[in-house]
């Protein structure tokens, strides 16, 4: 069991542990939280890959940490987006409930 | 079993164990907490992971502006909490859950494992090219010479989320001025420290990306810190955050972009193609691109913080 | 000398834990908010000032010493109002005695 392959594993775990919360947590906001846990994780993913392949005087691929930041940026400005829509939705229902209105009609404002 | 060793496992065990924390607690607001203290955890993970960039941008944006963004969306949606509980799924399909998320994590971690050794990497190609760009950082190199159009394209997503957050506007307060007003004791602590602390964090980022054409750090990371003592004024109270409608702050979101874009349309005569340097000049079109784009990111991650407008523009 | 270097390095990186460790108990064991952020702030800027004490020899150069000084700073400055904010907000919602 050396480093890498440990932090491989965490990830992995990370990410079972995202999926886990978005299925069963029935709140959206943390439904959220889940998924930037998901999206952390396939980022540790990542760091494990361009740990891998170090070399010539680089201590890592600088290409997937490249990949990494990008990403954390854009999940960051996803999150940002998820909460302005459920915050929208409280607004204009009183609820967070993601379950259908029984009836065709849209939520009661 | 080495030290090195033991120090990464415990690391592990710390993380894994604080995301399950965070996913099975009652409320939303220790769950929040617990997210704020995992991404500080990860960054040291990253650090392990000899990407040190990388754990700057998840230290500054996974634990601390996605912390504040959900911290003040939990404020104020803890009314819902009961409702939400309500729905909670029963232990049978919680179990199948767990068994899906399990088993998803079980085959990422084969695969991950069975990654072929020696490893395919683009580290020959990076190496032998960097001199070329004038700089030190292999990561900066990469982001800004080597796949530029790639981070091009992440400051127009950056861009276009903003705007998405900005149609979800009631009609009443459009182009009006985001978020509540904050009233807060001129003399009190709060305005102390958004006093003190921003002119510190504005010299930490400006250096932070100065160095971060030689040494881990960067506009990204700057650009963050940058949003984040903005945001530390606007909770003091000091400033109101200016109304989405002002042409000057659409101009400050756009100029990261423009000047890209615009260098990027000159590399055409002067280099031969679209986003090509000119060799003796790289690096200072480089800054010159980080440094527009730094302002850019730092108002656009500002701005998705504070959310959407929520007073009409006459107040 | 060296050797000399490394035990300061040890000797101080430790009592920085235990102050650590002294804090973790006091959040742990004391009864109400105030005496916890009393416990906390106290005992985890000694122990940072300790450890960053502990790890001054190694650094190699008065950038990074001064570096490793203005982080030891800024944090005693974030605990400080942090503790003060919440302290503030706490016996403001108490009830009035």
């Amino acid at each position: 069991m050396n480093m890498l392959n440990l932090y491989a594993l965490c990830g992995a775990a990370l990410v079972g542990l995202g999926l886990y919360g978005l299925l069963a947590v029935p709140h959206p906001l943390r439904k959220i939280l889940s998924f930037n846990l998901v999206g952390s994780g396939v980022f540790l993913l990542f760091g494990v890959i361009a740990r891998r392949g170090a070399g010539h005087g680089l201590v890592g691929d600088p290409v997937p940490q490249a990949l990494v930041i990008t990403g954390i940026v854009v999940a960051f400005s996803a999150t940002a987006l998820a909460v302005a829509l459920l915050l929208r939705l409280h607004d204009e229902t009183g609820a967070v409930s993601l379950a259908a209105p029984e009836s065709g009609r849209p939520p009661a404002a | 079993m080495t030290m090195a060793l033991v120090l990464d496992a415990s690391l592990v065990l710390l993380i894994v164990g604080i995301a399950t924390w965070t996913v099975v607690v009652r409320d939303a607001f220790p769950a929040i907490a617990g997210y704020a203290v995992y991404g500080l955890l990860l960054a040291l993970a990253w650090v392990r992971l000899a990407a040190v960039d990388a754990a700057l941008t998840e230290a500054a944006i996974g634990g601390g502006l996605t912390g504040v963004l959900l911290i003040r969306a939990a404020v104020r949606l803890r009314s819902t909490e009961a409702a939400a509980r309500a729905e909670s799924p029963g232990p049978l399909f919680r179990l199948f859950a767990a068994l899906l998320a399990a088993g998803f994590a079980a085959l990422l971690a084969i695969v991950i494992l069975g990654l072929p050794d020696p490893a395919p990497t683009l580290t020959p190609e990076v190496a032998e090219n960097m001199a070329v760009t004038g700089l030190g950082n292999a990561v900066t190199a990469v982001l800004l010479a080597f796949r530029a159009i790639d981070t091009l394209l992440e400051a127009v997503v950056l861009v276009f989320a903003l705007i998405a957050v900005w149609t979800l506007t009631p009609d009443d307060y459009w182009g009006g001025r985001p978020g509540p007003k904050y009233a807060t004791d001129p003399d009190g602590l709060l305005a102390y420290l958004g006093r003190l602390l921003p002119p510190l964090g504005i010299v930490v980022a400006i250096y932070v990306f100065w160095i971060g054409a030689d040494l881990p750090g960067g506009k990204f990371q700057a650009g963050t810190l940058l949003a984040a003592m903005w945001l530390l004024t606007i909770i003091a109270g000091l400033q109101d955050p200016p109304p989405v409608s002002r042409r000057w702050l659409r101009g400050l979101l756009v100029l990261g972009t423009v000047v890209f874009v615009a260098i990027g349309f000159a590399g055409w005569p002067l280099a031969g193609y679209f986003l090509a340097y000119p060799e003796s000049h790289a690096k200072p079109l480089i800054l010159v691109i980080e440094a527009a784009s730094m302002v850019s990111i730092a108002v656009t991650l500002g701005l998705l913080v504070v959310g959407p407008p929520e007073r009409s523009n006459g107040s | 000398m060296s050797f000399l270097l490394d035990l300061w390095t040890v000797l101080a990186v430790s009592a920085g834990v235990f102050f650590f460790l002294a804090g973790t108990v006091g959040l742990l064991r004391f009864p109400d908010t105030l005496t916890r952020l009393h416990a906390l702030t106290k005992a985890d800027n000694l122990g940072l000032g300790l450890v960053v004490l502990g790890l001054l020899p190694h650094v190699g150069s008065l950038m990074g010493a001064l570096k490793l000084i203005c982080v030891w700073l800024f944090v005693l400055l974030a605990g400080a109002n942090a503790s003060q904010l919440i302290a503030r907000f706490v016996k403001r919602s108490e009830p009035p005695a």
